[in-house]
């Protein structure tokens, strides 16, 4: 962990950083989501949001991808829009959305849209699908993937063009151990590519794993930012100690 | 009785001989809604993906008229198109009427609405599902359609085989445009509606069998290939 957390390839270089949130808000039909949050995320480290079930997360990584608009407040990526920066960003979800096509077909989707020229999709593909562990599977049906293969379709796809920023959302909720073995393995190889990850969880042992810089969420509001070892050291909210005591958040 | 099984049985080596007359009509019958399939297809798919993902004002109306005009009854789109390409009507001088061009316009517009109406339900509901990911990757509303039209084809093949369905089986529109002329616009259904009234019945009851056999078995290879592409992708 500490190698890695060393390796920051480029801080000043990353065209997203540093990314600001200020008095960021959301609320849906009279209930607010997200209350109040403010933070800077400048190292291009794996910085995670953890939290409890229905402490935002999910809505906070839209937010930060655009594909939620705020009630109030502002969020900038290196200074751009959150529009504008959608465009050198990526995002697997929870569930990902696979097409009803063949993995290589999956792939092929984003090239295509994304204009690559004919000639060097197929490098590209092929890249992708050994960085994924899919070698063998390029022509079967997408949907047809174990879960664990289906996350890291999802990612390989949402990585096959390096994008400045990564959004995972849950990567491996419902995964099975070897399965998460696959996934973060797949992470950690994305961002030692110089890919900057920002991800949620809710799983205590995997942001241990992951995590150079912990965001840590609930009911809404962000409680705590610090570096991972600082944070699972002595977490500073009595609410985050909690959590990560294994005591339920109410 | 008697009268009925020897028409079944003239129909049937009718069938077995490849009537000169029989294979006449059978092969304008499929031409004509095929053709008629093939152009509402080309309008109807991109239109109800279209309605399918743009907001605008009096959206809820047109997918209200839309699913409306699924029921419009043949008789009135023949009698619409007849006044459009009679002799006195805006279109008479193309010399259109009683030709099988004027059975492929009355059989398009009838099987549009049904096409467009199942596409934009379909494209509707993948849309809920891909929308997330098409935002994050970007796509232009072109590129966005163009997804949803190719992951969606097989259940879009059942749209369309609904409306080939519904344009070989429709009597009322091709017989006032075509005018059911011999060897020229006779179809299978204007036929067999003909050929009954005169008493013919082996003829009828020929082109009835092979009716009756091309639209169970459209359908029902329609229905094996979606379910076989809905076990391999998903």
């Amino acid at each position: 962990m500490a190698e890695e957390a060393a390796r920051q390839p480029g801080d000043d270089a990353h065209p997203l950083l540093p990314l600001v949130a200020s008095e960021l808000r959301l609320s849906i039909g009279g209930r607010e989501i997200i209350r109040d949050v403010s933070f800077t995320v400048g190292s291009s480290g794996r910085t995670v949001i953890l939290g409890p079930n229905g402490a935002g997360k999910s809505v906070l990584l839209r937010l930060c991808h655009g594909l939620l608009q705020p009630t109030g407040g502002e969020l900038r990526w290196g200074g751009l829009t959150v529009a504008r920066a959608r465009e050198q960003q990526a995002m697997a979800p929870q569930h990902p959305v696979l097409l009803r096509r063949t993995v290589t077909g999956n792939l092929l989707h984003v090239l295509r849209v994304k204009g690559v020229p004919r000639g060097e999709r197929q490098g590209l593909v092929d890249a992708a699908l050994q960085q994924a562990g899919l070698a063998d599977c390029g022509a079967r049906a997408a949907r047809t993937l174990s879960g664990g293969q289906k996350q890291r379709l999802a990612i390989a796809r949402a990585c096959i063009l390096r994008p400045a920023v990564l959004l995972l959302d849950e990567p491996t909720a419902n995964l099975d151990p070897a399965a998460v073995r696959g996934v973060e393995e797949l992470v950690r190889a994305v961002a030692a590519a110089g890919t900057k990850i920002l991800m949620t969880t809710h799983d205590i042992a995997q942001a241990r794993r992951l995590a150079c810089d912990i965001l840590f969420l609930n009911e809404g509001r962000l409680l705590e930012h610090s570096p991972a070892t600082a944070f699972f050291a002595s977490p500073q909210d009595p609410a985050a100690a909690r959590f990560l005591d294994g005591g339920l958040l109410g | 009785m008697n009268e009925f099984s020897s028409a079944v049985g003239s129909a049937v080596s009718m069938i077995l001989t490849l009537d000169a007359d029989l294979v006449e009509i059978v092969l304008l019958s499929l031409q004509v809604s095929l053709g008629a399939v093939f152009i509402a297809s080309a309008v109807a798919l991109p239109l109800g993906a279209f309605i399918a993902l743009q907001r605008f004002p009096g959206r809820r109306g047109v997918v209200i008229l839309l699913n409306a005009l699924m029921g419009l009854p043949p008789v009135v789109v023949g009698l619409m198109v007849y006044l459009l390409l009679s002799r006195a009507g805006p279109l008479g001088p193309m010399g259109l009427l009683f030709t099988p061009t004027a059975m492929v316009i009355a059989q398009s517009i009838i099987v549009l609405p049904i096409i467009a109406a199942l596409t934009r339900q379909t494209i509707a509901d993948l849309h809920e599902e891909y929308d997330e990911y098409l935002r994050s990757l970007g796509c232009t509303p072109l590129q966005s359609v163009a997804t949803l039209l190719w992951d969606g084809r097989f259940r879009l093949l059942t749209a369309i085989m609904a409306g080939f369905g519904r344009a070989i089986a429709e009597v009322g529109a091709v017989i006032i445009v075509g005018g059911n002329i011999q060897h020229a616009t006779r179809v299978m259904t204007t036929t067999i509606a003909l050929e009954t009234s005169k008493g013919n019945l082996a003829l009828a009851l020929g082109l009835g069998l092979i009716l009756v056999t091309i639209a169970l078995s459209v359908n029902a290879a329609t229905l094996v290939l979606a379910d076989a592409a809905r076990r391999r992708y998903g």
